[in-house]
Formats: structure tokens, sequence, C-alpha cells
């Protein structure tokens, strides 16, 4: 097996797809938390060949879309000290600060330079031993083990010029505040797989309990979706809520522990504010006491920035599956990938990037 | 962002100490160096889900196959449900 290939068959896909029609009475709402499940959701089409009984929404489940615009405004304020390069993941740097984002900040001649791992901004600090390496250290749990070896690489190997500008954000709280918003309306979660890799998945249940919501920690390929989401509707229509694991081959119930460690070791948990949500709390990973010489933020004494988001964007509503893109004013006319007036526009990710690239705005299918 | 890939391990190299465990992954042909430390029992030939650099679970093939028989069972209920005479 490749892993790959297998899960995109058309057969097998068409098969689940039969299945759900068979089985499915009832409308139901079902929420995958994970941006890559919603890019892979829009990007191949299922959204479209669901059961019209079947509506998906889309969860806060993207890093660059929750990450708070003070903190953009910080990076950009570390980018642009001369000491600095500032290393980020690719999709970090189109995300619009208060005044501009880290590539017109790049274009200005700030030193920001895109790397794929971590660990490459720590080599980057060892072959640069004059400047100041900083990396700008977004996402979910999946992430948060890499970046954490990070700094415990950097503390191995005494590099004293690396350090990391957190923002860190976790699931369960966040699913936690959907499923406490009186306007809430999903019937089920499709759980993120590669959160639950690292985390396991003995913190779902008493989500499960509190809230008697089935959740089914799912994959990425069309055929995982769409078994994640007949597994949710066959719960859903037996009336039962159960925590359910479609993505065994890489998801154990009690994760990954070396991982976790790596976590424990850097990160303590911490208050966090989610763009488009507000403050939530434990929602996050801020770095250790132990390891404050690596905590940007107090290395450069970076005081707290108090911003305004844009009032035009209603990502708050999108990220908790109130609204669709499409019953926003601004989608497609004032905002574009081009032009976004917010984080869910930006990133591929993000539910109204997902819906402009791929599903070419067609309310009736969405 | 949480993309993660599977990809076949092709050699390991230690370095150091075990923060520093490394390996050549194949994705397809294309190959990453890939931080091995969070999958200490993962070998040669084994496919690993790599996500920024490290490793961070060991593919199951065993459990990979399920997601198909998941299928082919649902079918075979369903024949079993609309033609119980023939079957029973």
């Amino acid at each position: 097996m490749k892993y790959l290939s297998e899960y995109r068959d058309e057969e097998i896909t068409q098969g689940y797809l039969q299945a759900l029609r068979k089985v499915v009475t009832r409308p139901w709402t079902i929420m995958e938390i994970c941006g890559g499940q919603t890019h892979s959701l829009v990007k191949n089409g299922i959204l479209d060949m669901l059961p019209p009984e079947i509506t998906m929404v889309h969860g806060p489940g993207c890093p660059v879309c929750v990450t708070p615009l003070s903190i953009i405004d910080e990076a950009i304020a570390l980018a642009e000290r001369s000491e600095v390069i500032l290393c980020s993941f690719g999709d970090m740097l189109r995300v619009p600060g208060s005044s501009r984002s880290l590539l017109e900040a790049k274009a200005r001649g700030a030193d920001v330079r895109i790397v794929y791992s971590p660990l490459e901004a720590v080599q980057l600090a060892a072959t640069n031993p004059d400047r100041e390496v900083i990396f700008f250290a977004v996402g979910f749990e999946t992430t948060a083990p890499a970046n954490a070896l990070s700094v415990v690489q950097a503390h191995k190997q005494n590099i004293s010029n690396y350090s990391i500008l957190a923002s860190h954000v976790l699931v369960p709280p966040a699913m936690e505040a959907i499923l406490s918003d009186p306007e809430n309306k999903i019937d089920a979660f499709l759980a993120a797989g590669h959160v639950c890799t690292i985390m396991g998945m003995d913190e779902y249940d008493p989500i499960v309990e509190k809230y008697k919501v089935p959740i089914v920690v799912t994959g990425f390929e069309p055929v995982d979706l769409l078994q994640g989401i007949y597994m949710a509707v066959m719960q859903l229509e037996k009336g039962v809520a159960k925590l359910e694991n479609q993505y065994a081959r890489v998801v154990h119930r009690d994760g990954n522990k070396l991982a976790r460690e790596a976590i424990g070791e850097v990160f303590d948990i911490s208050d966090r504010t989610w763009r488009g949500i507000g403050e939530i709390p434990k929602s996050g990973y801020e770095v250790k006491d132990d390891y404050r010489k690596f905590n940007a933020r107090l290395k450069f004494q970076l005081e707290k920035m108090v911003v305004k988001e844009n009032e035009d964007c209603i990502s708050g509503a999108i990220m908790k599956g109130l609204k669709k893109p499409f019953q926003c004013p601004n989608f497609g006319t004032k905002c574009k990938p081009e032009h976004p007036l917010g984080a869910p526009m930006v990133s591929s990710e993000g539910a109204c990037a997902a819906y402009y690239q791929y599903a070419g705005m067609k309310e009736e299918v969405l | 962002m949480c993309l993660a890939i599977p990809g076949k391990i092709i050699s390991i190299s230690g370095q150091l100490d075990e923060t520093f465990r490394v390996g050549k992954v194949s994705f397809g042909g294309i190959t990453k160096e890939v931080n091995l430390s969070m999958v200490p029992e993962a070998k040669i030939e084994d496919y690993v889900l790599v996500h920024v650099g490290v490793a961070i679970s060991i593919v199951d093939e065993e459990e990979a196959k399920k997601t198909f028989d998941y299928i082919q069972k649902i079918g075979e209920l369903e024949e079993l449900q609309n033609s119980p005479g023939e079957r029973l």
C-alpha cells in the first residue's frame, strides 16, 4: 500500500456515497474540525455528491485563520528589526496584519523566509550566529511537537540566537466553545485525525458524554472523509453518541506519548485569543518559563498590541459553522484571495478560500 | 496546516542522541530528511506519517485495510437484507 492513492479510489468513494444515501432518513449537520478536511471535501467535490439531508459545516481548525491580528502584527514588528530573520510556514505570509502582511514587510526589506520545518530554522540560526532567527510557531496540537523539538534542539546545541513566537491553539476547548453557543446546531463532529495522532482520543470522551454528540476521528482523503461521515450518520440515525476512530491506521487511542512529552517539556497550557471567536480559556500553548530565553515575546520585550479586526469580515460566524461563506455580502466581491478582508479567505484551508477556489460559489450545492 | 503525508523510510542515521534521530523518507520517489525521534520503533521500509519534517506515527497496514473491508461488509450486509431467501 502507498496509503494515498487507495484512499482516492473513485469506486470506493461511490460505494460509500451509495451506502450513505441508503441509511440517511433525516437532515443532519456535521462539522469537520480541521481546515485540511474542509479543503479536501471542497476540492474533491464531496459536498456536491453528499445526500441533500447532510449539511457539512466547516470548523475553526485552520491555524492561519484563527491567529489573532495582534500576533500577526507582532511577527511583522519582529521581522522589521534589522538583526532578525523571521522564519514562517508559507501560508502565514499573505495574512493581512492591521497595516500590512509579512509578504509586504518582506517587499519593504524585512528578512522573512519560508521554511518547511521549524528544524530548518534552528539550522539557519546555527549558520547565522550574528543574526537572531525567530520561528513563527503557529499551529494546532499536530504542529506543537515539531515546534517544541526545535526549542529542545536549539537548547541542546547551545544555539542562543534562536527563539519562537508561539501562537498555538488546541481543538477540544474550541469544540466546547462551539457546542456552548446558544445558536449551535451541530449534530456530530469529524475530529481532526492528525491532532488525535498526537493527543490520542481520551480528551474527547468528556465532550461526547457532556453534549451527547457523536465524534468520529477522521482522516483526510475522500474515502476517509466519506467513511467518517457514514460512521457519524449511522450513530445519528441510531440515536447514539459515541467516540469512534475511522483513522486507526495512524491514530492510536493514546496518541503519540513521546510527542506529548516534547510538548510538555517546552509548553504550558495558556488562555488564547482566537481570531473571529475571541478568548477561549486554556485553549493554547505558551513557552514555559524554563525555556524563556527561547520565547521571542520575552526576548524582544514585545508589548501587547491592541488592534481592531475588520468589521466587514464575518469570520467568527463562519468558523462556528453559523454562516456559509456565500452568506457574507463581501464574499467574492470586496473579499477575494488576492485581497482578503479576513483570514478564512487567506489560507487555502480557510472555508472562504476553499469555496472561492473550488466550489464556483454555487449556493444550491453548498 | 495539519497536512501530514505518508512516506517510506529508506535509511536511518542516528545523530548525537535520540532528539536528533533522523532518516531519509521517500514520498513517491521524492526523498526528504525527516526527524524520527518521535517514532523510535520505526525501521527501514516502514511507512511513517510526516508533518513539518517530523514523523508523528507509523502507518499500520492491518488497520489501513479495514477501511476497504468495511465498505465491503456494508455491501454484503445490504445484499443479505435484500435477498434473505437466497442467503438462508
